[in-house]
Protein backbone atom coordinates (compact mmCIF):
# COMPACT_ATOMS: atom_id res chain seq x y z
CA UNK A 1 0.00 0.00 0.00
CA UNK A 2 1.78 3.93 -0.89
CA UNK A 3 0.95 6.49 0.38
CA UNK A 4 1.13 10.23 -0.48
CA UNK A 5 3.71 12.19 2.14
CA UNK A 6 3.62 16.05 1.72
CA UNK A 7 6.41 17.25 4.07
CA UNK A 8 8.49 20.98 3.99
CA UNK A 9 11.77 19.83 3.12
CA UNK A 10 14.80 22.42 4.24
CA UNK A 11 11.81 25.17 3.92
CA UNK A 12 10.49 23.89 0.44
CA UNK A 13 7.00 21.91 0.32
CA UNK A 14 8.11 18.43 -1.63
CA UNK A 15 5.89 15.61 -1.87
CA UNK A 16 6.18 11.72 -2.32
CA UNK A 17 4.26 8.76 -3.09
CA UNK A 18 6.09 6.11 0.17
CA UNK A 19 5.24 2.85 0.11
CA UNK A 20 3.50 0.98 3.25
CA UNK A 21 6.46 0.23 5.84
CA UNK A 22 9.19 2.46 4.08
CA UNK A 23 11.36 4.73 6.71
CA UNK A 24 11.93 8.30 6.35
CA UNK A 25 15.48 7.72 5.64
CA UNK A 26 14.75 5.58 2.06
CA UNK A 27 12.21 8.54 0.96
CA UNK A 28 14.26 11.48 1.78
CA UNK A 29 16.99 9.82 -0.19
CA UNK A 30 15.57 7.69 -2.85
CA UNK A 31 12.91 9.73 -3.71
CA UNK A 32 13.48 13.18 -3.11
CA UNK A 33 16.89 13.47 -3.98
CA UNK A 34 18.63 14.44 -1.08
CA UNK A 35 21.46 12.05 -0.11
CA UNK A 36 22.99 13.88 3.02
CA UNK A 37 21.26 11.96 5.41
CA UNK A 38 23.62 8.85 4.93
CA UNK A 39 22.75 5.11 5.47
CA UNK A 40 24.98 3.68 7.83
CA UNK A 41 23.78 1.10 10.26
CA UNK A 42 19.98 1.05 9.30
CA UNK A 43 18.80 -0.22 13.12
CA UNK A 44 18.83 3.42 14.96
CA UNK A 45 22.31 2.98 16.08
CA UNK A 46 24.69 5.24 14.16
CA UNK A 47 23.50 8.12 13.84
CA UNK A 48 24.51 8.87 10.74
CA UNK A 49 20.90 9.82 9.40
CA UNK A 50 20.16 12.13 11.71
CA UNK A 51 17.91 14.55 10.82
CA UNK A 52 15.40 17.11 12.27
CA UNK A 53 11.52 16.62 12.43
CA UNK A 54 10.01 19.79 13.63
CA UNK A 55 13.09 20.81 14.82
CA UNK A 56 13.90 17.39 16.79
CA UNK A 57 16.70 15.05 15.92
CA UNK A 58 15.26 12.11 14.86
CA UNK A 59 17.16 8.88 13.25
CA UNK A 60 15.56 9.15 9.86
CA UNK A 61 16.27 5.08 9.62
CA UNK A 62 13.52 4.26 12.21
CA UNK A 63 10.56 6.51 11.67
CA UNK A 64 8.33 5.81 8.89
CA UNK A 65 7.87 8.04 6.18
CA UNK A 66 4.45 8.77 6.47
CA UNK A 67 4.71 9.98 10.14
CA UNK A 68 6.83 12.62 8.50
CA UNK A 69 3.45 13.76 6.76
CA UNK A 70 2.84 17.51 7.42
CA UNK A 71 6.26 17.80 9.42
CA UNK A 72 9.18 19.99 8.81
CA UNK A 73 12.10 18.13 8.16
CA UNK A 74 15.51 19.44 8.09
CA UNK A 75 18.86 17.66 6.72
CA UNK A 76 22.53 19.05 6.63
CA UNK A 77 21.68 20.47 3.16
CA UNK A 78 19.03 22.96 5.35
CA UNK A 79 21.86 24.08 7.89
CA UNK A 80 23.83 26.57 4.59
CA UNK A 81 22.08 30.06 4.24
CA UNK A 82 22.86 30.09 0.27
CA UNK A 83 26.66 29.98 -0.26
CA UNK A 84 27.10 31.30 3.46
CA UNK A 85 27.77 27.93 5.62
CA UNK A 86 26.19 27.76 9.33
CA UNK A 87 28.76 28.10 11.96
CA UNK A 88 28.51 24.84 13.04
CA UNK A 89 29.99 23.33 9.44
CA UNK A 90 32.70 26.67 9.28
CA UNK A 91 33.85 25.29 12.85
CA UNK A 92 34.06 21.80 11.74
CA UNK A 93 36.33 22.50 8.62
CA UNK A 94 38.35 24.97 10.70
CA UNK A 95 38.99 22.24 13.72
CA UNK A 96 39.47 19.55 11.34
CA UNK A 97 36.69 17.90 12.78
CA UNK A 98 35.60 15.67 9.88
CA UNK A 99 38.11 12.97 8.44
CA UNK A 100 36.25 10.49 6.21
CA UNK A 101 33.28 12.52 6.54
CA UNK A 102 30.56 9.65 6.70
CA UNK A 103 29.32 10.94 9.98
CA UNK A 104 29.48 14.26 9.14
CA UNK A 105 25.82 14.79 8.54
CA UNK A 106 24.46 13.71 11.34
CA UNK A 107 26.82 15.71 14.02
CA UNK A 108 26.26 18.68 12.11
CA UNK A 109 22.63 17.92 12.74
CA UNK A 110 22.75 16.39 16.43
CA UNK A 111 24.77 19.23 17.09
CA UNK A 112 22.46 21.87 15.63
CA UNK A 113 19.41 20.59 17.49
CA UNK A 114 21.62 20.91 20.89
CA UNK A 115 22.54 24.81 19.55
CA UNK A 116 19.28 25.63 19.25
CA UNK A 117 17.79 24.61 22.06
CA UNK A 118 21.08 25.53 24.00
CA UNK A 119 22.83 28.22 22.85
CA UNK A 120 25.59 28.21 25.54
CA UNK A 121 26.15 24.18 25.79
CA UNK A 122 28.60 22.78 28.38
CA UNK A 123 31.05 20.38 27.57
CA UNK A 124 28.79 17.39 28.73
CA UNK A 125 25.58 18.44 27.07
CA UNK A 126 27.93 18.36 23.66
CA UNK A 127 28.43 15.03 24.80
CA UNK A 128 25.56 13.90 25.30
CA UNK A 129 23.94 15.54 21.99
CA UNK A 130 26.33 13.57 19.85
CA UNK A 131 26.50 10.35 22.07
CA UNK A 132 24.40 8.92 19.42
CA UNK A 133 26.38 9.43 16.66
CA UNK A 134 29.16 6.99 15.86
CA UNK A 135 32.84 8.63 14.14
CA UNK A 136 35.78 6.27 13.56
CA UNK A 137 38.33 8.64 12.56
CA UNK A 138 38.36 11.90 14.79
CA UNK A 139 38.17 10.53 18.43
CA UNK A 140 35.28 12.73 18.80
CA UNK A 141 37.47 15.20 20.71
CA UNK A 142 37.57 18.00 17.22
CA UNK A 143 33.95 17.38 17.10
CA UNK A 144 33.55 18.16 20.57
CA UNK A 145 35.46 21.44 20.61
CA UNK A 146 34.18 22.24 17.13
CA UNK A 147 30.49 22.13 18.41
CA UNK A 148 31.93 24.21 21.39
CA UNK A 149 34.09 26.75 19.18
CA UNK A 150 30.46 27.46 16.69
CA UNK A 151 28.30 28.54 20.18
CA UNK A 152 31.17 30.68 21.18
CA UNK A 153 30.71 32.41 17.35
CA UNK A 154 27.80 32.72 17.21
CA UNK A 155 27.21 33.82 20.98
CA UNK A 156 30.37 36.61 19.65
CA UNK A 157 27.65 37.44 16.73
CA UNK A 158 24.24 37.80 18.76
CA UNK A 159 26.80 40.27 20.88
CA UNK B 1 36.88 -2.44 46.94
CA UNK B 2 38.61 0.64 45.29
CA UNK B 3 39.27 2.40 42.07
CA UNK B 4 43.62 2.30 41.96
CA UNK B 5 45.41 4.43 39.60
CA UNK B 6 48.45 3.33 37.23
CA UNK B 7 50.51 4.53 34.82
CA UNK B 8 51.66 2.45 31.76
CA UNK B 9 54.46 3.56 28.97
CA UNK B 10 54.68 1.71 25.56
CA UNK B 11 57.56 1.99 22.80
CA UNK B 12 56.62 1.31 18.95
CA UNK B 13 58.78 1.06 16.33
CA UNK B 14 56.84 1.03 13.15
CA UNK B 15 57.95 -0.24 9.65
CA UNK B 16 56.40 2.25 6.66
CA UNK B 17 54.79 0.78 3.35
CA UNK B 18 54.83 -3.48 2.83
CA UNK B 19 58.90 -5.15 2.88
CA UNK B 20 61.32 -7.30 1.64
CA UNK B 21 61.30 -4.92 -1.66
CA UNK B 22 58.90 -3.82 -4.08
CA UNK B 23 55.60 -1.70 -2.90
CA UNK B 24 55.02 0.52 -5.97
CA UNK B 25 53.83 3.70 -6.36
CA UNK B 26 53.19 5.57 -9.81
CA UNK B 27 52.37 9.29 -10.39
CA UNK B 28 51.40 11.23 -13.51
CA UNK B 29 51.56 15.22 -13.36
CA UNK B 30 51.12 17.23 -16.32
CA UNK B 31 49.74 21.20 -17.08
CA UNK B 32 46.58 22.53 -18.63
CA UNK B 33 46.61 24.97 -21.42
CA UNK B 34 46.30 27.56 -18.43
CA UNK B 35 49.00 26.39 -16.29
CA UNK B 36 47.55 24.76 -13.81
CA UNK B 37 48.93 21.11 -12.71
CA UNK B 38 47.32 18.39 -12.37
CA UNK B 39 48.44 14.83 -10.46
CA UNK B 40 46.91 11.95 -11.28
CA UNK B 41 47.87 8.76 -9.28
CA UNK B 42 45.26 6.32 -7.63
CA UNK B 43 46.13 6.19 -3.49
CA UNK B 44 42.88 6.94 -2.71
CA UNK B 45 41.96 9.87 -0.16
CA UNK B 46 39.71 8.05 2.61
CA UNK B 47 39.67 11.37 5.15
CA UNK B 48 43.60 11.07 5.82
CA UNK B 49 44.52 13.62 3.66
CA UNK B 50 46.48 12.29 0.57
CA UNK B 51 45.12 15.08 -1.75
CA UNK B 52 46.40 17.52 0.56
CA UNK B 53 49.65 16.26 1.15
CA UNK B 54 50.39 15.37 -2.57
CA UNK B 55 49.24 18.90 -3.39
CA UNK B 56 51.87 20.43 -1.05
CA UNK B 57 54.40 17.84 -2.60
CA UNK B 58 53.64 18.60 -6.10
CA UNK B 59 53.50 22.85 -5.64
CA UNK B 60 56.49 22.45 -3.44
CA UNK B 61 58.55 20.98 -6.03
CA UNK B 62 56.98 22.60 -9.07
CA UNK B 63 57.42 25.51 -7.32
CA UNK B 64 53.65 27.35 -7.98
CA UNK B 65 51.10 28.19 -5.81
CA UNK B 66 49.34 25.30 -4.11
CA UNK B 67 45.91 26.99 -5.36
CA UNK B 68 47.53 25.80 -8.80
CA UNK B 69 47.68 22.15 -8.34
CA UNK B 70 44.87 19.62 -8.52
CA UNK B 71 44.62 16.72 -7.34
CA UNK B 72 42.77 13.26 -9.53
CA UNK B 73 42.79 9.84 -7.72
CA UNK B 74 39.08 9.32 -9.21
CA UNK B 75 40.19 5.79 -11.06
CA UNK B 76 42.26 3.17 -9.72
CA UNK B 77 41.33 1.04 -13.18
CA UNK B 78 42.65 4.38 -15.13
CA UNK B 79 44.92 5.89 -13.27
CA UNK B 80 48.35 5.22 -12.46
CA UNK B 81 49.25 2.24 -10.38
CA UNK B 82 49.52 2.11 -6.97
CA UNK B 83 49.59 -0.68 -4.05
CA UNK B 84 47.04 1.16 -2.27
CA UNK B 85 46.00 3.40 0.64
CA UNK B 86 47.05 0.48 3.43
CA UNK B 87 50.21 -0.20 5.33
CA UNK B 88 50.74 3.59 6.39
CA UNK B 89 52.93 3.63 2.92
CA UNK B 90 50.42 6.35 1.01
CA UNK B 91 52.68 9.41 1.99
CA UNK B 92 55.97 8.27 2.06
CA UNK B 93 55.48 5.85 -1.19
CA UNK B 94 53.04 7.58 -3.38
CA UNK B 95 54.91 10.80 -2.21
CA UNK B 96 57.82 10.09 -3.55
CA UNK B 97 56.20 9.48 -6.60
CA UNK B 98 54.53 12.47 -6.89
CA UNK B 99 58.29 14.31 -6.55
CA UNK B 100 59.09 12.49 -8.92
CA UNK B 101 57.02 13.23 -11.63
CA UNK B 102 56.76 16.93 -10.36
CA UNK B 103 60.38 17.00 -11.16
CA UNK B 104 60.18 15.82 -14.65
CA UNK B 105 57.35 18.20 -15.57
CA UNK B 106 59.26 21.10 -14.04
CA UNK B 107 62.08 20.42 -16.33
CA UNK B 108 60.08 20.25 -19.55
CA UNK B 109 58.41 23.59 -18.17
CA UNK B 110 61.94 25.58 -17.90
CA UNK B 111 62.65 24.20 -21.09
CA UNK B 112 59.86 25.69 -22.95
CA UNK B 113 60.72 28.74 -20.61
CA UNK B 114 64.24 29.16 -21.15
CA UNK B 115 63.56 28.87 -25.12
CA UNK B 116 60.55 31.90 -24.77
CA UNK B 117 63.67 34.12 -22.59
CA UNK B 118 66.18 32.86 -24.89
CA UNK B 119 68.57 32.02 -21.80
CA UNK B 120 69.39 28.70 -20.45
CA UNK B 121 67.17 26.55 -18.52
CA UNK B 122 69.43 26.26 -15.49
CA UNK B 123 69.53 29.97 -15.03
CA UNK B 124 65.60 30.00 -14.66
CA UNK B 125 63.56 29.89 -11.20
CA UNK B 126 60.22 29.49 -10.35
CA UNK B 127 59.03 32.28 -7.87
CA UNK B 128 56.51 30.35 -5.87
CA UNK B 129 53.85 32.79 -7.23
CA UNK B 130 53.01 31.73 -10.46
CA UNK B 131 55.92 33.11 -12.62
CA UNK B 132 59.58 32.05 -14.09
CA UNK B 133 62.04 33.91 -13.95
CA UNK B 134 65.49 34.53 -14.86
CA UNK B 135 67.76 34.06 -11.47
CA UNK B 136 69.10 37.27 -10.04
CA UNK B 137 67.19 38.88 -12.74
CA UNK B 138 63.19 38.81 -11.84
CA UNK B 139 62.33 41.71 -14.17
CA UNK B 140 63.29 38.94 -17.00
CA UNK B 141 60.39 36.70 -16.25
CA UNK B 142 57.67 34.78 -17.84
CA UNK B 143 54.40 33.35 -16.51
CA UNK B 144 53.49 29.96 -16.03
CA UNK B 145 50.12 30.55 -17.78
CA UNK B 146 51.72 32.00 -20.83
CA UNK B 147 54.48 29.11 -20.59
CA UNK B 148 51.86 26.66 -20.81
CA UNK B 149 50.30 28.42 -23.34
CA UNK B 150 53.56 28.44 -25.51
CA UNK B 151 54.25 24.78 -24.87
CA UNK B 152 50.40 23.75 -26.18
CA UNK B 153 49.91 26.02 -28.90
CA UNK B 154 53.11 27.14 -30.10
CA UNK B 155 55.77 24.27 -29.43
CA UNK B 156 53.89 21.57 -29.20
CA UNK B 157 55.01 19.93 -25.89
CA UNK B 158 53.10 18.20 -23.09
CA UNK B 159 54.58 19.73 -19.68
CA UNK B 160 54.58 16.57 -18.24
CA UNK B 161 56.20 13.87 -15.98
CA UNK B 162 56.24 10.61 -14.65
CA UNK B 163 57.10 9.34 -10.89
CA UNK B 164 57.86 6.01 -10.11
CA UNK B 165 58.47 4.48 -6.74
CA UNK B 166 60.05 1.51 -5.66
CA UNK B 167 61.67 0.12 -2.68
CA UNK B 168 65.12 -1.90 -3.82
CA UNK B 169 64.74 -5.51 -3.21
CA UNK B 170 66.61 -6.69 0.16
CA UNK B 171 68.30 -10.20 -0.63
CA UNK B 172 69.35 -12.36 2.26
CA UNK B 173 72.71 -13.44 3.18
CA UNK B 174 72.66 -16.72 2.93
CA UNK B 175 75.36 -17.29 5.50
CA UNK B 176 73.63 -15.15 8.40
CA UNK B 177 70.18 -14.46 7.25
CA UNK B 178 71.01 -10.59 7.96
CA UNK B 179 68.71 -8.45 5.53
CA UNK B 180 67.75 -5.43 5.65
CA UNK B 181 63.47 -5.68 5.25
CA UNK B 182 62.53 -2.20 5.78
CA UNK B 183 63.68 1.31 4.36
CA UNK B 184 62.15 3.65 7.10
CA UNK B 185 60.77 3.43 10.70
CA UNK B 186 58.43 5.81 12.30
CA UNK B 187 58.76 5.48 16.28
CA UNK B 188 56.60 6.34 19.30
CA UNK B 189 56.87 6.26 22.69
CA UNK B 190 53.48 6.92 25.08
CA UNK B 191 52.27 7.42 28.77
CA UNK B 192 48.83 5.92 29.75
CA UNK B 193 47.16 6.61 33.04
CA UNK B 194 44.00 4.41 33.83
CA UNK B 195 42.05 3.82 37.01
CA UNK B 196 40.83 0.29 37.72
CA UNK B 197 37.56 -0.63 39.80
CA UNK B 198 38.62 -3.92 41.29
CA UNK B 199 34.98 -4.16 42.16
CA UNK B 200 33.60 -3.87 38.60
CA UNK B 201 36.52 -4.28 36.81
CA UNK B 202 36.54 -1.42 34.24
CA UNK B 203 39.18 0.73 33.54
CA UNK B 204 38.78 4.07 32.50
CA UNK B 205 41.58 6.09 30.89
CA UNK B 206 42.72 9.54 32.66
CA UNK B 207 45.06 10.98 29.78
CA UNK B 208 47.36 9.67 27.17
CA UNK B 209 50.73 11.44 26.70
CA UNK B 210 52.50 10.49 23.59
CA UNK B 211 56.04 11.69 21.75
CA UNK B 212 55.65 10.68 17.40
CA UNK B 213 58.76 10.75 15.64
CA UNK B 214 57.45 10.65 12.06
CA UNK B 215 60.24 11.77 10.15
CA UNK B 216 58.75 15.16 8.88
CA UNK B 217 55.06 16.10 9.52
CA UNK B 218 54.42 17.53 6.22
CA UNK B 219 50.73 18.78 7.33
CA UNK B 220 50.53 19.34 11.17
CA UNK B 221 46.85 19.78 11.63
CA UNK B 222 46.56 16.52 9.66
CA UNK B 223 49.28 14.54 11.34
CA UNK B 224 47.56 15.94 14.80
CA UNK B 225 44.26 15.29 13.68
CA UNK B 226 45.50 11.41 12.85
CA UNK B 227 47.55 11.03 15.99
CA UNK B 228 44.13 12.06 17.97
CA UNK B 229 41.46 9.90 15.96
CA UNK B 230 44.07 7.19 16.54
CA UNK B 231 44.51 7.44 20.29
CA UNK B 232 40.74 6.96 20.65
CA UNK B 233 40.84 3.81 18.17
CA UNK B 234 43.77 2.41 20.62
CA UNK B 235 41.96 2.64 23.61
CA UNK B 236 38.89 1.20 21.15
CA UNK B 237 41.31 -1.91 20.22
CA UNK B 238 42.67 -1.70 24.65
CA UNK B 239 39.26 -2.12 25.56
CA UNK B 240 36.17 -2.56 23.62
CA UNK B 241 36.15 -4.32 20.17
CA UNK B 242 35.60 -7.94 19.79
CA UNK B 243 33.65 -9.85 17.18
CA UNK B 244 34.46 -12.87 20.14
CA UNK B 245 31.57 -13.25 23.07
CA UNK B 246 32.52 -12.04 26.05
CA UNK B 247 30.65 -14.62 28.08
CA UNK B 248 30.25 -17.72 28.25
CA UNK B 249 29.93 -18.69 24.69
CA UNK B 250 29.89 -17.42 20.88
CA UNK B 251 25.98 -17.32 21.09
CA UNK B 252 26.38 -14.30 23.39
CA UNK B 253 29.03 -12.41 21.24
CA UNK B 254 28.12 -9.27 19.09
CA UNK B 255 25.77 -10.18 16.06
CA UNK B 256 25.82 -6.73 14.85
CA UNK B 257 26.89 -3.09 15.23
CA UNK B 258 24.75 -2.53 17.86
CA UNK B 259 26.53 -5.07 20.17
CA UNK B 260 29.85 -4.56 19.07
CA UNK B 261 31.42 -2.08 21.47
CA UNK B 262 33.39 0.98 20.82
CA UNK B 263 34.18 4.09 23.38
CA UNK B 264 31.51 6.84 22.64
CA UNK B 265 32.52 11.09 22.96
CA UNK B 266 32.28 10.70 26.75
CA UNK B 267 34.89 7.75 26.78
CA UNK B 268 37.46 9.78 25.04
CA UNK B 269 40.34 11.31 27.16
CA UNK B 270 42.71 14.14 27.23
CA UNK B 271 45.48 13.57 24.13
CA UNK B 272 48.71 15.11 24.54
CA UNK B 273 50.73 14.98 22.04
CA UNK B 274 54.88 16.03 20.64
CA UNK B 275 55.77 15.54 17.53
CA UNK B 276 59.93 14.94 16.86
CA UNK B 277 60.91 15.19 13.58
CA UNK B 278 64.27 13.47 12.41
CA UNK B 279 63.95 13.64 8.59
CA UNK B 280 63.90 9.90 6.74
CA UNK B 281 66.70 9.47 4.29
CA UNK B 282 64.64 8.01 1.45
CA UNK B 283 61.34 10.25 2.85
CA UNK B 284 59.46 12.54 0.75
CA UNK B 285 61.02 15.93 2.36
CA UNK B 286 61.96 13.23 5.03
CA UNK B 287 58.29 12.52 6.00
CA UNK B 288 57.30 8.42 7.22
CA UNK B 289 54.07 7.88 7.48
CA UNK B 290 51.69 7.47 10.67
CA UNK B 291 48.60 6.09 9.32
CA UNK B 292 48.83 2.59 11.44
CA UNK B 293 50.93 3.53 14.61
CA UNK B 294 48.69 5.83 15.42
CA UNK B 295 46.35 3.75 16.62
CA UNK B 296 48.90 1.27 18.15
CA UNK B 297 51.01 2.69 21.11
CA UNK B 298 47.66 2.67 23.61
CA UNK B 299 47.09 -1.07 23.51
CA UNK B 300 50.42 -2.10 25.51
CA UNK B 301 50.57 1.25 27.31
CA UNK B 302 47.13 0.66 28.76
CA UNK B 303 47.81 -2.92 29.69
CA UNK B 304 51.35 -1.84 31.22
CA UNK B 305 48.82 0.83 33.41
CA UNK B 306 46.51 -1.50 34.38
CA UNK B 307 49.11 -3.77 35.87
CA UNK B 308 50.85 -0.78 37.35
CA UNK B 309 47.25 0.21 39.46
CA UNK B 310 45.82 -3.50 39.89
CA UNK B 311 48.68 -5.96 39.70
CA UNK B 312 47.41 -8.55 36.69
CA UNK B 313 48.71 -8.62 33.75
CA UNK B 314 46.22 -9.21 30.85
CA UNK B 315 47.81 -10.58 27.57
CA UNK B 316 44.28 -10.72 25.17
CA UNK B 317 42.75 -7.90 23.52
CA UNK B 318 40.62 -6.53 24.84
CA UNK B 319 40.97 -5.76 28.54
CA UNK B 320 37.09 -6.46 29.44
CA UNK B 321 36.06 -6.12 32.99
CA UNK B 322 35.29 -9.87 33.07
CA UNK B 323 39.37 -10.40 31.94
CA UNK B 324 40.31 -8.17 34.88
CA UNK B 325 38.41 -9.86 37.77
CA UNK B 326 39.10 -13.25 36.99
CA UNK B 327 42.50 -12.02 36.74
CA UNK B 328 41.89 -10.89 40.04
CA UNK B 329 40.88 -13.40 41.60
CA UNK B 330 43.54 -15.90 40.71
CA UNK B 331 45.70 -13.75 42.04
CA UNK B 332 43.57 -13.70 44.78
CA UNK B 333 43.79 -17.64 45.34
CA UNK B 334 39.84 -17.40 44.67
Amino acid sequence: MTRAVRLELNGVEVAAVAEGGENLLTLLRERLGDTSPKAGCLQGTCGACTVLVDGEPVLACLMLAEAADGKRVTTVRGLADGPRLHPLQEAFMDGFAAQCGFCTPGMLVAAKALLDREPRPTREQVIEAIAGNVCRCTGYTPIVEAVLEAARRMAGRRG
Amino acid sequence: MAKHRGRGIASVNYPIGMNLGGDPSQALVHATPTGKFVVTLSSIDLGQGMKSVTRQLAAETLGVPIEDVFVDTADSDTGPHCMGSFASRGTHRAGNAVIAAAKEAKEVLLEVAAEELEVDPKDLELDGRGNVQVKGAPSRAISVRDVAQRAHFKRGKSISGRGMFLVPPSDVDPETGEMNPVTTYAHACMVAEVEVDDETGEVTVLSLKAAYEIGRALNVKLVEQQLVGGAWMGISHALYETPEPYYPDRSHGPTDFNEYLMPGPGDMCPVEIELLERPALDGPYGAKGIGEMCATPPIPAIANAIFDAVGVRITEMPFTPEKILRALDAKAGR
